[in-house]
């Protein structure tokens, strides 16, 4: 293992399904306050990393390491990537972040200052105070994401994993939660791993990308992997990279062809880990 | 005031014993109901809450073939049921729907063979009729007992476990991410589903046990958006078309005819007019927004 602020560490993991291996050999370890993005196109593994993090998929082989306190829980936080929030469902956006904080317990909630304070806070952090009483139902999908980051953080976890929580937002929407999870992540000393098929929403705020293809991952600082040789092989197809008024811009060629195999066969890091 | 009274309540209404049995067995059974129908609609469990009640129809049958306490025989049947489809029916969606519908089927041909014995036995139709659709004025008093028995152990699950039921309700994945066990805490659900149909289905019979079940916690999931409100709501709707139901059974006696009118429909039309009328005044977005107070 690192450093001892490491938060996550994730060592020669590998996961199969009957008949498919989804993730082989796969490490990278994320220390506080880093923002990571978990990239990958539709299939390549993602959320079965992420829920093998979680302990909700048993791995053949490797480890996960979470860092906990004193012989409590792993602190995690944990933004799912599809959840139904029905406009009937009895929540309002008070109410789930409330949830986050003691969902657990036993009994029914009793009015209780502190945790109202806290409630207010984590509402107040995420830019969701204008609509904590709106049933969750009926809030926009950025709205939601807001909340349920909130829901996910109001615990003061140490470690935050959100699966595709970009994938039906728009541009601008996308753009607004990025950027508050890079506040949060840098103010608060949280690491975030945060994935999407997509990394340009993610190039201006992430410290490090883990990029998951074949089942293989690769991992580094963006300057490492962002880059128009090392996408161009992983993605199998030739890819730009373009800086535009100090912004990083990845885009596919025109006709992108059949992704190759060459990153099944390459070592689990063609970057180190710094 | 004495006038408008005697005009809405017939006659020894308040003094009849069938009428006091069937108050407190029925009220009993609506607030549970309400209550448990609250986390049953937002669970997406509807169904599951139908199959219940179904199934212990047989469990209804079998205590009438037997001479027992028939709300013991409702509740028994429940939750062999309520077992069957936690242990054979958990992986998905899908499966579960498909071991609930086929376990409500054989419950069902089960109540079916003892009912049919019932009838045989006892040569009047009388038991298919209470068992199916209710027959609340020939509730016997032993039965009010273990029905408020049934009902507090009901609500103390459902006050004990509120906020992970919530949690567990809205996504799975996140309320284990809390730490929560959920499969202890849908098995535990289903044991308080099982509980709810078996005091509705005593009170209108297992087949429209449903109506108290489901209708009152919609009605309060239209008008209202926090979960300690729609809670309280629930059971209020619930009270209103099971006490109104047994007065207007009570009244239709002197309706002409020379009967009354069934119990379990008056409820059942009553849990439909509320529930219309909250559509309606949700529509226009009138809503209870005054009571959805800060926490």
């Amino acid at each position: 293992m690192e450093g001892g602020d490491e938060v996550l560490g994730v060592a020669d993991l590998s996961v199969a399904f009957p008949g498919h291996k989804v993730l082989d050999r796969v490490g990278f370890s994320l220390r506080a306050g880093e923002f990571c993005g978990l990239v990958g196109s539709n299939g390549s593994g993602k959320t079965t990393l992420l829920k093998a993090i979680l302990g909700f998929v048993k791995p053949q082989a490797g480890s996960v390491y979470l860092s906990r306190a004193e012989g409590r829980q792993p602190s995690v936080g944990y933004v799912p990537q599809k959840i139904a929030l029905d406009s009937y469902m009895p929540l309002r956006a008070r109410d789930l972040v409330s949830l986050g904080l003691d969902g657990r317990r036993l009994g029914l909630p009793l009015p209780d200052a502190e945790r109202r304070a806290r409630v207010e806070a984590m509402l107040s952090a995420v830019d969701a105070s204008g609509f904590a009483q709106e049933r969750i139902g009926n809030l926009s999908g950025g709205q939601q994401q807001r909340v349920l980051i909130a829901h996910a953080l109001v615990r003061r976890p140490k470690l935050l994993l959100l699966d595709e929580p970009l994938a039906n937002l728009d541009i601008r929407s996308a753009a607004e939660i990025v950027a508050l999870l890079r506040r949060i992540s840098s103010a608060e000393k949280i690491a975030v791993l945060l994935s999407t098929h997509d990394m340009n929403p993610l190039l201006g705020a992430m410290d490090r990308i883990v990029y998951l293809a074949h089942g293989r991952a690769v991992s580094g600082g963006i300057d490492e992997v962002v880059r128009t040789e090392v996408l161009s092989r992983l993605y199998g197809y030739h890819i730009d990279v373009v800086r535009v008024h100090d912004r990083i811009l990845v885009i596919a060629a025109e006709s992108a062809g059949e992704a190759h195999e060459e990153l099944a066969h390459e070592p689990a890091h063609v970057a180190e880990i710094p | 005031m004495d006038f408008l009274l005697k005009s809405v309540v017939a006659p020894g209404f308040f003094t009849s014993q069938p009428v006091i049995t069937a108050m407190i067995v029925g009220g009993g059974a609506a607030i549970v109901s309400a209550i448990v129908g609250v986390f049953t609609v937002i669970r997406g469990q509807s169904f599951a809450g139908h199959a219940l009640a179904d199934v212990s129809s047989a469990g209804g049958s079998a205590s009438f073939l037997i001479g027992v306490n028939p709300l013991l025989g409702f509740v028994v049947m429940a939750l062999v049921a309520g077992a069957g489809i936690e242990v054979f029916g958990v992986k998905d969606v899908r499966e579960r729907d498909l071991v609930t519908g086929i376990i409500t089927g054989a419950g069902l041909g089960l109540a079916a063979l003892l009912l049919y014995f019932a009838v045989r036995t006892t040569s009047t139709t009388g038991a298919a009729i209470t068992v199916m659709f209710g027959s609340m004025f020939a509730i016997s008093q032993s039965v009010a007992p273990l029905a408020i028995a049934v009902g507090f152990a009901a609500l103390l699950m459902v006050g004990l476990l509120f906020r992970p039921l919530l949690l567990t309700s809205l996504d799975p994945e996140l309320a284990a991410v809390a730490g929560i066990n959920v499969r202890l805490v849908n098995g535990l659900f289903l044991m308080m589903l099982a509980l709810a149909v078996s005091l509705s289905a005593i009170t209108i019979g297992a087949v429209l046990s449903t109506a108290l079940l489901i209708g009152p916690a919609a009605t309060a999931l239209r008008l209202a958006s926090r979960p300690g409100i729609v809670l309280l709501l629930a059971p209020f709707a619930g009270l209103i078309a099971t006490f109104g139901g047994i007065l207007l059974a009570y009244d239709s006696y002197g309706w002409g005819g020379g009967h009354g009118w069934p119990v379990s429909f008056c409820i059942v039309a009553l849990v439909l007019t509320l529930y219309l009328l909250a559509s309606l005044v949700s529509r226009f977005g009138i809503g209870l927004k005054a009571l959805d107070i800060e926490a």
